[in-house]
């Protein structure tokens, strides 16, 4: 009696707690809703099934508990209904892989019109780099990166002399244009994630990764690292501002290209980078010697 | 011929092989130490196994302690803290959970409940254990080494785990990678024998589809230790040459805090596919063992036949083949070819349908039950129920797309406590209250019991369930602080204090059952012969606990399937195996039934 009572509270509570909780997913601001339709679905197909079978149990320890002459009964199966079971079961599982793959599917195909932007991961801060007047990213290699060529950038691509590089942790993107972002790293794996996007993807090095996004509201929004790459890894962090069309077009052209960079004396640093550079490095000493 | 009737005695054919040669020991050292008898060796693995598990569970207190109370305490660094989730999770996954279910239960339960004396290869059965223990000083020797041990999470992803940014890349990372080959090797060697023993040394009518799902389950596990584990020790040994050797096998091109590496080439990915090739299996040999023994002790405790027993036994058959075409469920955010996901998602979905018809037997057999609510029936209800949520919150994850967002959340980690440490630890706790009598003779402490399965059920269940919540909310894992952050609300941070009290308070309650395991040693009331009246081999041996060679002069014939609970026309709720069927009657005079025919004493 007790036993049923206590999993009938296990089951109630756990409703309770997910309808009452304020832990829940933070506003999204891109296209990505689907993901989040999906993941409703995904709750309530499982959430009934959660709850039949635990109610279900614990009206069984209630009516079927042991009691003075009690005896179970004796059926070594049933297959007819374990065949419906199945089908059920096949049906309702179905139901959740369908749109979780049709989304899957708008996921990894980019949209024609998308343009590109790049983020590069290092331990332990992220830095930018968008395509410029051409509209092409410039071939890098990380074999060329050193003080004066942080991104790696091949000195012979002409279309990278125009590529806008962005060593602070804060990138900028329009509202409502869909952009695909390329993602690289010149260490070992990060990734990229804004939980208001909904979309991440690892930054492997060795490979370029993506994924694309539409940033639906403005914003700046917080950027974390969410594979782990060492000690520094919870410290990683960024910043993305989503803002209107011509807010963006400004801070863009304040912005200095990899030409303009290298033209300046000594290489091309911006100084919002010196922080962020040195702070990676004291994580590095405190952290890793004993 | 229906698979559950009783067959008789005339059709039996005789034994295919010879008994088994046993080792007979004659010193204090080759009984107890060097023992080659299955039983001493699976007591040798259950307490090496349960030892670095609490070592292993001091380390989450620890973890959750810097969780709840970030700045509070300064031995805590990040440093530390990395170490810390790797060595706990690397240390449940397998030196505990995987060697306590098939070296723990496998070598206790194999040969007592298959109706044979001991393994068939009891000499490389012994050695085994001496090699699992070895592996298990190498990694607490890597506590010991400059830089501590790695903390480079327990999937030790490349390249960071061999690099200078994270702990233990300098011995820490090579002495893990060397105590993973030494553990594969040992089970390897324990592994030969749990498959060869299930397939050759069954007494005579013990066919294939009468063993009891206990053996069902841990014998698959066994076939998917031995085909998935190749997996890992190529990566650790391919990863112990881009350390030790400078080759490239997972290692590209490398500019590290602005120094140029000599690596290059390699692939980071390739890793995580040999890693997650064996590390998808890894959660079935941990699971099917678990839903095999639940299988059991909810038809022995609900006195009723596991229902639909053939199709459990094809559904673990099928679960155990399906877990090797999922792995890269494990990957989405990889980076790996995207139309990889249609691919893994939908066997990953395919695969919850025989879970989920386990389930439902499960609770089938409940129903229309005559359910005795001992210990062990309330840790196999709490396994139901925390396995269908760990289980649910799968769901989520093997969808690719909705795995997008929530990957390397809480939501990932409160997934894969709920269904590998929450629901399988309730039913090793079930599995040791339920056969501890056959072990020793005694009862485990009732009253103690309850508060420990009450404690620790609700406990758990309260500390996993918020979690899921903080990964929906974006809150990641592996994060030794979260610092600031525009999304996360201050009501997250109480949440996690909360989990970090119940956490400590579940944790300090199993002091209540290793208290009650020792003393019930000695003051536990006496168990007698079958206190559970079960139908299985391993109660009716003629001694309690069982002495050596198991059975006593002669080896039981079986007669029927492990389920024989309530059939009707007959007085007793139970027949075991190896009853004839023209003496049941005769045993049901009021006299303890046992197949050899004698009455049960305590081993002395």
């Amino acid at each position: 009696m007790v036993v049923a009572l206590l999993l009938l509270l296990v089951v109630v509570g756990t409703v309770v707690f997910h309808f009452m909780s304020p832990w829940w997913w933070t506003p999204i601001a891109s296209n990505w809703g689907y993901i989040d339709n999906t993941i409703i679905i995904t709750f309530w197909v499982t959430g009934v099934v959660f709850v039949a079978i635990v109610a279900f149990m614990a009206y069984c320890a209630f009516r079927y508990r042991h009691r003075k002459g009690s005896r179970a009964e004796y059926e070594p199966e049933n297959t007819k209904m374990e065949v419906w079971l199945t089908v059920l079961t096949t049906v309702g599982i179905a139901a959740l892989l369908a749109p979780g793959l049709f989304v899957w599917n708008q996921f990894i195909t980019v949209p024609e019109e998308a343009s590109e932007v790049e983020v590069m991961t290092q331990q332990w801060q992220f830095s930018f780099r968008y395509p410029g007047e051409d509209g092409l990213l410039g071939t890098t290699d990380p074999a060329n990166i050193d003080s004066d060529n942080p991104f790696g950038m091949n000195q012979n691509d002409p279309n990278g002399q125009d590529d806008i590089l962005i060593e602070g942790d804060e990138v900028h993107l329009p509202l409502g244009k869909p952009v695909k972002v390329l993602l690289r790293s010149i260490d070992v794996l990060h990734d990229f994630y804004v939980p208001q996007f909904r979309a991440k993807m690892d930054t492997v090095p060795g490979m370029v990764t993506y994924f694309w996004v539409t940033p639906t509201r403005t914003g700046t929004f917080d950027i974390l690292c969410f594979e782990l790459c060492g000690i520094g890894h919870y410290a990683m962090r960024g910043k993305v501002v989503v803002e209107e069309e011509s807010d963006y077009q400004a801070w863009l052209a304040e912005q200095q290209t990899f030409a303009q960079q290298s033209a300046r004396s000594g290489g091309g640093v911006n100084d919002a980078a010196i922080p962020v550079l040195s702070e990676a490095a004291a994580i590095a000493e405190q952290g890793i010697t004993q | 011929m229906a698979y559950f009737l009783p067959s008789d005695a005339k059709n039996i054919p005789p034994a295919e092989v010879a008994e088994v040669d046993l080792y007979h020991p004659h010193s204090w050292v080759t009984k107890y130490v060097f023992s080659q008898d299955a039983k001493v060796i699976a007591i040798q693995y259950s307490l090496t196994a349960i030892s670095i598990g609490l070592v292993a569970l001091v380390m989450s207190w620890l973890m959750r302690l810097q969780l709840g109370f970030p700045d509070s305490f300064s031995f805590i660094d990040a440093n530390a803290y990395y170490q810390l989730i790797t060595m706990h999770g690397m240390i449940m996954v397998i030196y505990l959970l995987t060697a306590l279910f098939l070296g723990g239960f496998g070598n206790y339960l194999i040969p007592l409940m298959v109706g044979a004396r001991d393994m068939v290869f009891p000499y490389v059965n012994m050695l085994s254990y001496w090699v699992y223990l070895l592996a298990v000083m190498v990694l607490v020797a890597s506590f010991f080494v400059p830089g501590g041990p790695t903390g480079a999470g327990w999937t030790l992803y490349p390249p960071q785990a061999i690099l200078s940014g994270t702990p233990g890349s300098d011995g820490g990372i090579i002495l893990m990678l060397v105590s993973l080959a030494l553990f594969i090797v040992g089970f390897t060697m324990g592994g030969l024998n749990y498959v060869v023993t299930v397939l050759q040394a069954r007494a005579r009518g013990m066919t294939l589809m009468r063993l009891p799902l206990s053996i069902w389950g841990i014998f698959v596990a066994t076939i998917l230790a031995l085909l998935a584990f190749p997996a890992l020790f190529v990566g650790a040994v391919m990863m112990t040459f881009d350390k030790v050797l400078g080759t490239s096998f997972f290692m590209p091109h490398i500019v590290e805090f602005s120094q140029q590496l000599s690596y290059g080439g390699g692939s980071p990915v390739l890793f995580q596919h040999l890693f997650w090739f064996f590390g998808h299996p890894e959660v079935y040999i941990v699971a099917l063992p678990a839903f095999g023994i639940v299988s059991d002790l909810i038809s022995v405790h609900a006195r009723r036949n596991i229902f639909g027993y053939r199709m459990m036994v094809w559904a673990i058959v099928i679960i155990g083949g399906l877990s090797f075409v999922v792995w890269a469920h494990h990957m989405y955010v990889s980076g790996m070819n995207p139309y990889f996901g249609f691919f893994f998602a939908t066997t990953t979905l395919i695969i919850a349908v025989p879970t989920a018809l386990k389930v439902y037997n499960w609770t089938l057999t409940l129903w229309r039950g005559d359910i005795h609510f001992t210990i062990p029936m309330l840790f196999a209800i709490a396994f139901i129920i925390t396995f269908v949520n760990g289980g649910i919150t799968g769901l989520f994850l093997g969808n690719p797309v909705v795995d997008i967002p929530l990957s390397d959340t809480m939501f990932v980690v409160a997934h894969f406590h709920m269904v590998m440490g929450v629901a399988p630890i309730l039913v090793i706790l079930g599995a040791i209250y339920h056969w501890y009598p056959l072990m020793t003779g005694r009862m485990l402490d009732e009253t103690l019991g309850r508060i420990h399965f009450w404690v620790t059920f609700l406990g758990a269940y309260a500390i996993f369930l918020p979690l899921h919540y903080l990964g929906l909310l974006g809150v990641p894992r592996r994060y030794f602080e979260m610092g600031e952050t525009s999304f996360i609300p201050p009501s997250a941070h109480t949440l996690n204090e909360f989990v970090t009290v119940v956490a400590l308070i579940v944790g300090f309650t199993q002091l209540v059952f290793l208290y009650n395991l020792v003393s019930s040693l000695f003051k536990g009331k006496l168990a007698g012969h079958n206190p559970w009246r079960a139908t299985t081999l391993e109660w009716q041996t003629p001694e309690v606990p069982p002495g050596h060679g198991n059975f006593g002069k002669t080896l039981p014939v079986v007669y029927r399937w492990a389920y024989a609970y309530s059939v009707p026309g007959h007085d007793e709720d139970f027949i075991p195996q190896n009853v004839p069927p023209d003496q049941i009657k005769a045993n049901e005079g009021g006299e303890t039934i046992s197949g050899s025919g004698l009455a049960a004493r305590p081993a002395e």
